[in-house]
């Protein structure tokens, strides 16, 4: 059996007394969504922030395998996660370079392979052309995003005039352009409506199956979790109480107390769960 | 606004003023031959009010009149357009480094050439140049990355002190430390930027602004080196590469007016001092507009807008910041050589907070990230108190009502017009089919 992309083992996360994550474990695979679902404040985007290196977990390790090379996540500062280790992340409420134009938003996002082209700006300084040719390929990666996501046309608009939907898709787009072997997406689909929202759901599954990228997926709407995700984990009050295909978990009592308090009810679950 | 709800509104403020101007202005101290005695001056207080009602008054109006042009704008034009169009000045902004560059640097050129130029002009000339190129050296920190730096003024300090002990004790010539002076200039930066760095906003603000004092300190009480209050004297005029401006040249040496045959005059040298600064801060706006093009650079305005993000796409924040700090530090450092070399003598009253505040205020005035608005309030906070030599009293006023208004009425500064680094479909096409 191969390590998976991401092993995460007894990750724990203290606020002082309050514990957001509680010995979670659980692991991602590469071509695969994986969801991390739960109430709100069960402790999803601290699970992320701790991936992402944005927090160093209390207690646990993080394994990410790339190129059979294990990287320790939670020894790493963040901006080498991203670097390194290739794990790419969106957030909640986006963060997008709102002044800059979108093309831009995509070319900082491929920093590292332009710093090294342009000899740390040394060469580039001087119109080394090797550099113009990195930039002409990093611009062909971001139009490549930017087709992907429907965002060609207001490729030279600034990112901050985009309306919620773009902003979204830019951000995902954004994330795809560091060439990440693992993608985090919190909440990808808040505030999208059903059109923009199914959208989304091609965009994920060609980004799996294309492109063979692990996805770990934090959703609130059921509609895209139990159509598009290969695997799923719930979280709540920062345990795991559940891990699994969509189906099994959908009916899992644990889960279905978790979402609705009252462990009956199964008939209305199936719709919301 | 009603005209009533304004009317009341200019009525309070104009309480208010009275109220601060008894004390203020309402009392004046009049000799009486023996002890001091205070005369009222009501009629005074009178005035202070009125002017602040008809102020306000015409402020509330003027406040309304903008709010429905743009709510007519809005209306006539959709979202992203309204955006667009807020006012005729980001126009000019959008327009300004295109035109308004070339023709800036054009007149740079020939200034000193032209009818009216004489000594005073072409000094007070290359002192707006100084400032300039200050401010561009600073634009780097502030306007693109975004880094509040109070102290900038620690950096220029750094390289006419160099340039001095330099000149004056090893005999180097200005070509040969004008590059010292800017790596040392840098040092400094990346000294002073490693541990506070991780600071942010107002944090920052007040560690930079601490470090120029701590500069300006050590000048004033390192005797020994820096010559302290009294400063350094005597630091060798540049030559023209080695042809040194004199009447009488020491034996050997040709001066500059023989080698070009002229007639001696003192103003060659005043005339060639103009064209160094005028091509040292050509080199700085040169530099900037290639850097923001470069990776580097688009980190800096990323970092600028949003730090957790850059980190998240692989962006050491540290270490680039440090680089916009060390070279904005760097042609801070060589700005600081020429002042030495032009003034041939330094001390560290001319290196005090407020020189920090007016390359600040250039920079926040200019319109952050604006070359062309840079060179525009460099030239109107250096020549205004040139200009209104006998309202000297009211300089800091003026300076103050300035920046009150451009926070007012353009927080984002006279010409703040971002240009795009680069275009997917060339500039001036609209591509095809509508937004997704
Ligand atoms: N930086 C922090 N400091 C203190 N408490 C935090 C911090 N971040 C998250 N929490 C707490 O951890 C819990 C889990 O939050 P979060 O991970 O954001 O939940 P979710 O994303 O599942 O809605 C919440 O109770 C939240 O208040
Ligand atoms: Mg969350």
């Amino acid at each position: 059996m191969t390590q998976p992309l991401l092993r995460v083992e007894h990750l724990t996360m203290r606020f002082g007394g309050l514990i957001a994550v509680n010995d979670v474990s659980f692991d991602a695979h590469e071509g695969q969504i994986t969801a991390v679902i739960g109430p709100n404040g069960a402790g999803k985007t601290t699970v992320f922030n701790c991936i992402a290196g944005f927090y160093k977990p209390t207690v646990g390790r993080l394994t990410l395998t790339r190129n059979a090379t294990p990287y320790l996540l939670e020894r790493m500062p963040g901006n080498d996660i991203a670097g390194k280790a290739r794990v790419a992340r969106t957030f909640q409420n986006i963060r997008l370079f709102p002044k800059m134009t979108v093309l831009e938003n995509l070319i900082v996002a491929q920093h590292n392979k332009l710093m090294r082209a342009s000899g740390f700006t040394l060469l580039g300084l001087f119109g080394w052309p090797g550099y113009g040719k990195a930039e002409a390929e990093a611009v062909d990666l971001a139009r490549y995003w930017l087709d992907r996501t429907n965002l060609t046309d207001v490729a030279d608009e600034v990112a901050g005039s985009l309306p919620y939907g773009g902003q979204r898709r830019l951000e995902i787009a954004r994330a795809m352009c560091t060439e990440p072997v693992l993608l985090c997406l919190d909440e990808p689909a808040a505030g999208l409506n059903p059109r923009e929202s199914a959208d989304l759901n091609t965009l994920l599954r060609f980004i799996r199956d294309e492109h063979k990228t692990g996805v770990l997926l934090i959703e609130h709407d059921m509609s895209v979790v139990m159509q598009i995700s290969d695997h799923v984990i719930v979280l709540d009050y920062g345990r795991k109480i559940a891990d699994g295909t969509p189906d099994v978990v959908r009916n899992d009592p644990k889960v279905i107390a978790a979402y609705l308090g009252e462990p009956e009810d199964s008939a209305a679950v199936q719709g919301v769960v | 606004m009603t005209a009533a709800e304004r009317l009341k509104d200019a009525i309070m403020a104009a309480g208010v003023a009275a109220l601060l101007a008894l004390p203020l202005i309402g009392f004046e101290t009049v000799d009486t031959g023996g002890p001091l005695g205070i005369k009222t001056r009501f009629d005074y207080i009178a005035y202070a009010a009125i002017a602040v009602f008809l102020g306000r008054l015409g402020m509330r109006i003027a406040l309304d009149w903008r709010r429905n042009y743009r709510e007519s704008l809005a209306d006539k034009l959709d979202p992203v357009d309204a955006v667009k169009h807020k006012s005729v000045l980001s126009d000019l902004g959008r327009k300004a480094d295109k035109w308004l560059m070339p023709a800036l640097i054009g007149f740079a050129i020939i200034m000193p050439f032209l009818p009216f130029a004489n000594r005073t002009v072409i000094d007070l000339g290359t002192v707006v140049l100084i400032y300039v190129m200050l401010g561009w050296g600073l634009n780097i920190v502030v306007g693109l990355a975004g880094l509040l730096d109070l102290g900038y003024v620690a950096f220029y300090a750094v390289g006419a002190y160099t340039f001095a002990l330099l000149s004056m004790h090893f005999g180097f010539g200005f070509w040969e430390t004008l590059p010292l002076a800017g790596l040392l200039a840098a040092t400094f930066g990346v000294v002073l930027g490693f541990p506070v760095l991780r600071l942010r906003g107002d944090y920052l603000a007040i560690v930079t602004l601490g470090f120029g004092e701590i500069i300006r300190v050590i000048l004033l009480n390192w005797q020994p080196v820096t010559g302290g209050p009294a400063g350094i004297s005597g630091i060798p005029r540049p030559s023209f590469f080695g042809f040194p401006f004199a009447a009488d040249p020491p034996e050997g040496t040709t001066s500059f007016h023989q080698l070009f045959g002229l007639e001696f005059a003192s103003l060659h040298r005043i005339i060639f001092l103009y064209y160094l600064i005028l091509a040292l801060a050509l080199i700085t706006n040169i530099f900037t507009m290639r850097i923001r093009k470069l990776p580097v650079g688009r980190a800096w305005e990323a970092l600028r807008e949003d730090e957790i993000a850059c980190t998240a796409l692989g962006i050491n924040p540290t270490n680039t910041k440090l680089t916009a700090f060390a070279i904005g530090a760097m042609f801070g450092g060589f700005a600081g050589s020429f002042f030495a070399a032009r003034q041939g003598f330094i001390s560290p009253e001319s290196f005090s907070f407020i020189e920090s505040a007016v390359i600040l205020a250039i920079v926040v005035l200019g319109g952050m990230g604006s070359q062309a608005g840079i060179v525009l309030a460099a030239a109107f906070l250096t020549l205004l108190p040139e200009v209104a030599r006998e309202f000297s009293l009211f300089r800091m006023l003026a300076f103050g009502a300035a920046m009150v208004l451009i926070m007012v009425w353009r927080p984002q500064g006279l010409l703040a017009h971002r240009e795009p680094t680069m275009r997917l479909h060339p500039a001036g096409t609209k591509p095809g089919g509508g937004t997704p």
